[in-house]
């Protein structure tokens, strides 16, 4: 991946420290439109910390952030996160709305109402069926959960979309079709992804590139093939050694 | 039970009395509770410190919350000025919003700290603003919570407003008051059905609206929310549809023969074509003090309460002397008005079952000091604490194994069956006969004299036409007519209620 003149995110020097760790330690790189990114590093690495400073959940101590060219401090914070889906662990599906209000919200919070035809369209494109938009959240499987939780991110047609650990509480089966469905629809609508995970066969069978953190820096920048043909360094080879092993392993089973 | 019948619709007018104050303090307690709930849920240490005042409030019993604004408000006429009412109403109101604080903030905030943070960050996620997210998320998702809190401030609310009735502010303690006043069950009774029945509607209604917020149905909680309303509404229909403008307010100390007096110049005033309404149960400090400056205008008081407790004397003068003294000290420092004496003295005395003084050859104060340092000396709650009392102790050198506070009718009950040898007793009580008590003589004349007078508020005392309707009290009751009138209130059987026994305490002394 070559980067073009306008990059969509520039991270430059971006630093943050809590009282006694250095989450992010300046941390500086370009993630150029179109690109399919994933953060991968283990519990404390900062990699949440980093994506979230580009929706300002977390505001840094040094360093900026710029959106589309602009310095996302110098932004309103509610417009800016209107620009950007974000997806996480937890869902957050308003407990006490429909599944169509919480796909509706985004642009609610502009005073629009999304038509009922856009939201049955945006259940589709995760693969639910639109008759599902009358349900309340606790009427769902985790998987349908997380599912409405993307096409929530979905509903303002953002250009960025930002995922911290997605399928984290999801079964394999469910995490694994829905990252499928995930990497379509980032092809289908021509969006900029960052998905951080912890699970570096998540990060290669999914992304187009590679961030590898740890101590709050990145250690390793590389394609999935790169990464699989042994480059990155220790701290990313270590990561890759294993899915590698388990692969492996269960290809002995096999014989 | 046809008597409680009865008791209950004569309520109609302190129900909606008490409808109206309940329901301001707690509009009031929610409409300082949420703001401050906000607040906390922002900061952990405004939560800490809203949710520690409001129950260091809890601790305070109702009763001395309620009497703590009297002075409270007096004191801060300094800055709002004389027009600042200091009883009734609105220190009922204030007490009563502080008391409603804490069970709705502290839902609030146990709401508000028990969200799910995810949600939370998806509501700031999808580019929420503060004011958005709280009302459209914290605000529903906390609002069965909130509205717990709500239900259980109403049901205490509702119960504490009965004591509001001892800082002259009508409510459904009224009959409570003066039913045990009197030992009138049937009065208790119907005070205590009637507000307990209203905590039990209250907490139903606001049940309904709590479980339609927790269900997600509007319409139960719209249908809730309405019918509260319309009971408010109905309320104030009551309160303020027959109001009269120019009432002359009376007020009433918290045992018989005030009761009586007060209905006596009620009476005297609705025949010169005055509307009256009385404040009743007052405290004595609270009574003067509110005479004085016009929250009420028309007060029977005692020449000894005056001259130790206001005046702080402590020598004895005659009794010409000290009523001298008295008009000369209310013109100069409080402005009301002396209209003059009624004719009979209600002193403190210390009397004992006249069988109980003969055998143990009790005769004066003096005999007690000698011979009964083993004795329950019982008082009516004031006592104890009175100038007279430690004058007349500290004259006699008066020692008790125990004293004990009854309130003035259980008093005798007291002395009867023995829980008390000894008690301060009331010169004018009808009881002092029925129940053949003797008072103990005062050789050292450490008791003032305690001459019933009739005090009017500055206002009150320069009109001319209420005074004229007044001046046939003054002088008019003697001692045994007084007496008569107390023991047909308090006697245990054939009662009479306070309006009946002040007509035939009138048709006696020929009014």
């Amino acid at each position: 991946m070559t980067s073009p003149a306008q990059p969509l995110v520039e991270f430059r020097e971006v630093r943050k420290s809590y009282e006694t760790t250095e989450a992010v330690a300046g941390v500086s790189l370009t993630i150029a439109p179109g690109e399919f990114v994933a953060l991968v590093g283990a519990s404390g690495s900062g990699k949440s910390t980093l994506l979230k400073t580009v929706n300002r959940l977390v505001d840094p101590n040094g360093g900026t952030v710029l959106f589309e060219g602009e310095r996302v401090e110098s932004l309103p914070l509610a417009a800016l996160r209107r620009r950007i889906g974000y997806v996480f662990q937890s869902i957050g599906l308003f407990p006490h709305m429909t599944v169509g209000e919480n796909i509706a919200i985004g642009p609610r919070l502009v005073g629009e109402r999304l038509p009922e035809g856009r939201i049955a369209r945006l259940l589709e494109l995760v693969e639910l069926d639109p008759a599902m938009a009358v349900r309340l959240p606790d009427e769902l499987s985790g998987g349908q959960r997380q599912r409405v939780g993307v096409a929530r991110a979905l509903a303002n047609d953002p250009h960025l979309l930002l995922m911290d650990e997605p399928f984290g509480a999801l079964d394999p089966i469910t995490r694994d079709a829905l990252g499928e469905r995930v990497r379509a629809l980032h092809a289908d609508l021509g969006l900029t992804t960052v998905m951080v995970t912890h699970d570096m066969a998540e990060a290669l069978l999914l992304a187009d590139r590679v961030l590898v953190m740890d101590g709050g820096s990145i250690v390793a920048d590389e394609n999935p093939q790169a990464l699989l043909h042994g480059a990155g360094g220790t701290i990313a080879q270590d990561l890759v050694a294993v899915p590698r092993a388990q692969a492996d392993r269960l290809a002995e089973r096999a014989r | 039970m046809s008597e409680i019948g009865t008791a209950l619709l004569g309520l109609g007018d302190k129900l909606a009395a008490h409808v109206l104050l309940s329901a301001a303090a707690i509009a009031l307690g929610i409409a300082v509770a949420l703001p401050l709930a906000i607040w906390a849920s922002r900061s952990p240490a405004i939560a800490r410190a809203t949710l520690g005042f409001a129950s260091l409030v809890q601790t305070i019993p109702a009763l001395a919350l309620l009497a703590l604004f009297f002075p409270i408000l007096l004191s801060l006429r300094a800055v709002f000025g004389e027009g600042l009412p200091t009883l009734g109403f609105l220190p009922a109101l204030l007490a009563l919003s502080l008391y409603a604080l804490l069970p709705i903030l502290r839902n609030a905030v146990t709401a508000q700290a028990n969200l799910d943070p995810g949600i939370l960050e998806a509501a700031d996620g999808v580019g929420m603003s503060f004011w958005q997210r709280l009302r459209l998320v914290e605000a529903p998702l906390a609002a069965p919570y909130v509205m717990a809190g709500i239900r259980t401030a109403a049901v205490w609310t509702i119960g504490a407003a009965t004591l509001s009735t001892t800082i002259g502010q009508p409510s459904l303690g009224d009959p409570i008051f003066a039913g045990l006043q009197t030992q009138n069950w049937v009065l208790v009774l119907a005070g205590c059905i009637a507000s307990a029945g209203l905590a039990l509607v209250a907490d139903a209604l606001l049940g309904t609206i709590e479980k339609g917020l927790a269900t997600r149905r509007r319409r139960l909680s719209l249908a809730g929310l309405v019918a509260v309303l319309l009971g408010i509404v109905a309320a104030l229909a009551v309160q303020f549809g027959n109001r009269a403008e120019d009432r002359i307010v009376i007020g009433a100390k918290g045992f018989s023969e005030q009761y009586i007096l007060a209905r006596l110049i009620g009476q005297q005033l609705e025949a010169a074509g005055y509307t009256v309404d009385y404040r009743n149960g007052l405290g004595s400090a609270v009574a003067h003090e509110a005479v004085a400056n016009g929250a009420i205008d028309v007060l029977v008081d005692y020449t000894g309460t005056i001259w130790t407790n206001q005046m702080e004397r402590r020598d004895t003068p005659d009794r010409d002397t000290m009523l001298a003294e008295i008009e000369e000290w209310e013109t100069r420092t409080t402005g009301t008005h002396v209209l003059g004496r009624l004719g009979f003295e209600n002193a403190y005395g210390l009397a004992m079952p006249r069988a109980r003084a003969e055998a143990g050859g009790f005769a004066a104060i003096g005999d007690l000091a000698a011979r009964g340092q083993g004795m329950t000396i019982g008082g009516d709650p004031e006592f104890f604490e009175r100038p007279e009392w430690i004058a007349v102790r500290d004259a006699y050198g008066l020692r008790f194994a125990a004293q004990r506070n009854f309130s003035p009718t259980f008093m005798y009950n007291a002395l009867q069956s023995g829980e008390a040898d000894v008690i301060g007793a009331y010169t004018s009580d009808g009881r002092i006969a029925a129940d053949d008590l003797v008072f103990l003589d005062d050789p050292e004349g450490a008791f003032p004299n305690y001459d019933a007078i009739i005090l009017l508020s500055p206002e009150t005392g320069a009109d001319p036409d209420i005074v004229a309707a007044l001046q046939p009290l003054v002088g008019a009751i003697d001692v045994e007519a007084m007496r008569a009138a107390n023991l047909s209130v308090d006697r245990d059987n054939d009662k009479l209620s306070f309006t009946e026994a002040a007509r035939e305490l009138a048709a006696r002394i020929g009014l």
